[in-house]
């Protein structure tokens, strides 16, 4: 069965007092759960390189959220809560890069949408860069001149999408030919598994 | 109506919702529906249903009821389903959830799906919320992927098993076999794939480094194939090849030429053809070139390519880009002890950058210039910084003044400057200073006793224009407490001397003591140096006096305890206060004005104004001070 998270935060955090309960040690690590997690990382000896990649409005309203890192929903809420409001903060002209926790943020803004990914403090931020570039001109070329409200409507497909470039926060492919075709061949299974369900259900073969 | 188009319909309605709490009650009322939904029979609409939990989820609303779902619909055989309910396996669930380890089967089934699209559902499920024990139970299945299957499903298998080596590094060999024959590939997906998971093996096991190094041959055949074809659609960006693999491909030859000098030098002259021929115009370029010079610099290069990467780096930081500068100063910043004098020819540009728009570039420019500051270029250098310091962004201030003091104490190239630069810093920013800047400034001032006269002139000035800044003003009052004569005087020679009466004096000191700027450390100050200038003055003794028994009854107890000593000493030991208890300092050690800052609760001969030492001021050496302290039987004011 899966080990709860509050063992991982006692026992990584240096002055933790093993009768701590969740809650308390919640509060005490609030502003650096971040590191706890980094903590519980090198527990189960994760190094993410890519932990998750968010698409924000200008509003702050998150329009696609993956996490390549296992955290609560509450946590997941809090991070991206603090990020948004922080690179919202940011002016026009600026680097596309910053630090923040322990982490690199590399976010560029297309339109009315924020694209922001949270990688290791290792990786090359310009590569970061072109793959964002790169989800970009997939989604564009899928639904045609794409904007925000083809995602917001269309919300499950910009995560197939998605899926269908990086792996556990990888590239995957990396020919954009190969990506559009891929996505193609699955929506086609898709219809055909909707499209004779009512034929087949009448003749009584599910 | 399509069951699709009801779940767009519902989007709209949400968006068209004008208040949260409208908002609230139209989600409330469709998650009844959905879970109504759930709980009947299959009608084919249930993936249609989880799809609209799933918006209403990033929404940031509880769904944790569509869990069960999830399972249910990822074991479905028909492939929407399939595919909704593996997207909501990715949203709802992570390795904490007990519900996770449900799809494990699931999942174990359908990575042996005829249908490679189906494959594919599980393996990307399983590389992003894979835990300990799904990893374990199917890393064979994976592995079997790896080698048997098409190219589709082989570059995911990949990504799959690094997530699975990340998870549980000891299943690292169960894939080198298979990661080792995967570099034979044409495919540049699986190629890809095989080089980041070959990576992860490498940093993760030492042995499998080792392994690896034979493959740099191979590595640097792939790469030049890249670097030199022609153009081909399928993979360029901006005129690069590929540069997805050719950044991982280098960064794999960095782990693997790393202290290791056969490897190193089987890559030197591809990364100088590299390294020559890319085009930097476009990001993609940069990000090749970026990945080239992090791999040079790290790995055992010769001194040429060495050379050739910091100008490369040299050349970023004139960009007109403002990203590819910030990661150039990254760089460099990596680079600046090994590498100084290279880091040096291009202190100009980075000094440039301080004046920089944007936050995060300054505060690159920052740490590389405090890096960069020598003997040499102290002076000029130290300009710059308290020019950046005048109009830095408050974050920063803190990290700019306690740089530019360090870098000040080992360089200064004369106590005046020394001096003159922290009073700089002080006026300016005199609010972010780190706390030991007060005893620390005092201790400088008391070393150079040639300097007295002048520091007093114009720590004096400093006082009558401004006493907001708590150091400033801390360290002024000390200094007119200790060497209120020589301001008196009206004499210097390195400053234009400021012409004061005694009246002028205990003015100063007095406004401080009134203002309600003041903190009560610097009130402590004021009065102490009041009473001190007792011994030095002739005409205002009795001002003094009246002053300093009016805070006999002050309400801050620190304040009322002096000035009830003072006044003691007035009173009764009037014979001893000339001669010993407020003369001159000897040179003391840091420690000292700590002493000054207490106080203690003993009586007044032997209390926390701790040079009681009888006779002229002598430059003892701290130690012998504190053996006289001891002596004395005085506890130090804490």
């Amino acid at each position: 069965m899966c080990q709860p998270i509050k063992k991982y935060l006692t026992a990584s955090l240096p002055n933790a007092h093993p009768l701590h309960t969740y809650g308390s040690v919640r509060k005490r690590v609030k502003c650096s759960f971040i590191y706890t997690y980094i903590h519980i990382g090198s527990e189960s000896t994760i190094k993410i390189k890519m932990q998750f990649m968010l698409l924000f409005s200008r509003q702050g309203k998150l329009r696609l959220q993956k996490w390549y890192v296992p955290l609560s929903d509450k946590e997941r809420k809090k991070i991206s809560r603090d990020l948004v409001q922080t690179i919202l903060a940011r002016k026009p002209k600026m680097c596309s890069f910053l630090e923040w926790r322990d982490l690199k943020i590399v976010y560029k803004r297309y339109a009315s949408l924020y694209f922001c990914c949270a990688v290791e403090d290792q990786d090359n931020e310009l590569i970061t860069l072109e793959i964002i570039h790169r989800y970009v001109e997939l989604l564009d070329k899928y639904f045609g001149s794409v904007c925000e409200l083809d995602i917001i409507f269309n919300f499950e497909k910009a995560y197939f999408i998605l899926d269908e470039f990086l792996l556990g926060g990888e590239a995957q492919e990396t020919s954009k030919k190969n990506v559009l075709k891929a996505i193609e061949q699955a929506d086609l299974l898709q219809e055909e598994a909707e499209a004779p369900r009512s034929v087949l259900e009448e003749i009584g073969l599910t | 109506m399509s069951p699709s188009v009801r779940l767009q319909e519902m989007i709209r309605v949400i968006r068209g919702a004008r208040t949260q709490g409208e908002e609230r009650g139209v989600i409330q009322r469709e998650c009844a529906a959905i879970r109504a939904q759930f709980r009947q029979a299959d009608n084919g609409t249930r993936s249609h249903n989880l799809a609209k939990l799933l918006y209403v989820h990033m929404l940031g609303y509880p769904a944790h009821f569509g869990q069960m779902e999830c399972v249910r619909l990822i074991a479905s055989p028909r492939y929407n389903e399939k595919r909704v309910g593996y997207l909501g396996a990715m949203m709802l669930l992570d390795e904490k959830q007990d519900a996770s380890l449900l799809i494990t089967n699931s999942i174990k089934n359908d990575l042996s799906h005829n249908s490679q699209y189906v494959q594919s559902l599980a393996l990307c499920t399983l590389a992003c919320m894979g835990s300990a024990e799904m990893c374990r139970d199917l890393a064979p299945e994976i592995d079997r992927l790896l080698r048997a299957s098409n190219s589709y499903i082989k570059k995911k298998a990949a990504l799959c098993a690094v997530h699975i080596v990340r998870k549980v590094p000891d299943l690292g060999e169960l894939f080198t076999p298979a990661a080792r024959s995967l570099l034979c590939e044409k495919n540049h997906g699986v190629l890809h794939g095989a080089v980041v998971l070959i990576t992860e093996l490498c940093e993760r096991n030492p042995d499998t480094l080792e392994q690896f190094r034979k493959v740099v041959p191979e590595l640097v055949q792939i790469m030049k194939g890249l670097v030199m074809s022609g153009y081909s659609p399928e993979h360029n960006v901006a005129g690069i090849s590929d540069p997805f693999l050719q950044v991982r491909i280098l960064r794999l030859l960095r782990i693997l030429g790393r202290n290791n000098d056969t490897a190193s030098d089987a890559m030197n002259d591809l990364l100088a053809q590299v390294a020559t021929n890319t085009d930097s115009s476009k990001t993609a370029g940069s990000a090749v070139l970026y990945e080239t010079v992090l791999t040079v610099m790290d790995i055992k290069s010769e001194s040429g390519l060495r050379v050739l990467a910091v100008n490369i780096l040299g050349r970023f930081l004139l960009n007109n880009d403002r990203n590819i500068r910030y990661i150039s100063m990254t760089s460099l910043q990596k680079i600046v002890q090994t590498d100084h004098n290279a880091v040096q020819r291009h202190r100009g540009t980075i000094v440039d950058c301080l004046k920089d728009q944007d936050a995060s570039v300054k505060r690159r420019a920052l740490e590389l210039s405090l890096a960069l500051v020598s003997a040499v270029n102290i002076r000029s250098l130290m300009k710059e910084l308290l020019l950046f310091l005048s109009s830095c962004p408050p974050e920063l201030r803190a990290h700019t003044t306690s740089g530019i003091f360090n870098a000040a104490e080992r360089y200064a190239p004369s106590q005046r400057w020394h001096i003159d630069t922290i009073l700089h810093v002080l006026t300016t920013a005199g609010g972010d200073v780190r706390d030991e800047t007060v005893p620390n400034l005092i201790q400088l001032i008391t070393t150079a006793t040639e300097l007295h006269c002048y520091t007093v002139h114009k720590l004096y000035r400093a006082l009558i224009t401004d006493i907001s800044v708590q150091s400033l003003v801390q360290v002024a009052c000390w200094c007119i407490g200790e060497y209120g004569d020589l301001l008196l005087r009206g004499e210097c020679e390195e400053t234009e001397p400021v012409q004061v009466t005694e009246d002028d004096v205990l003015d100063a000191l007095e406004t401080v003591l009134q203002s309600h700027m003041s903190s009560p450390a610097t009130r402590g100050f004021a009065l102490t140096a009041t009473m001190k200038l007792s011994t030095r003055i002739t005409h205002n003794v009795d001002r003094i006096r009246s002053i300093v028994s009016i805070y006999g009854s002050c309400i801050d107890v620190e304040l009322q305890q002096r000035a009830v000593e003072y006044n003691a000493l007035f009173k009764k030991y009037d014979h001893m206060r000339y001669r010993g208890s407020v003369c001159g300092a000897p040179s003391v050690i840091a420690k000292l004005p700590e002493y000054l800052l207490g106080g203690s609760g003993e009586p007044v001969p032997s209390s926390g104004l701790s040079h009681t030492v009888p006779g002229p001021a002598t430059s003892t050496s701290g130690g012998d001070l504190l053996d006289l302290l001891g002596g004395l039987d005085v506890s130090p004011g804490e």
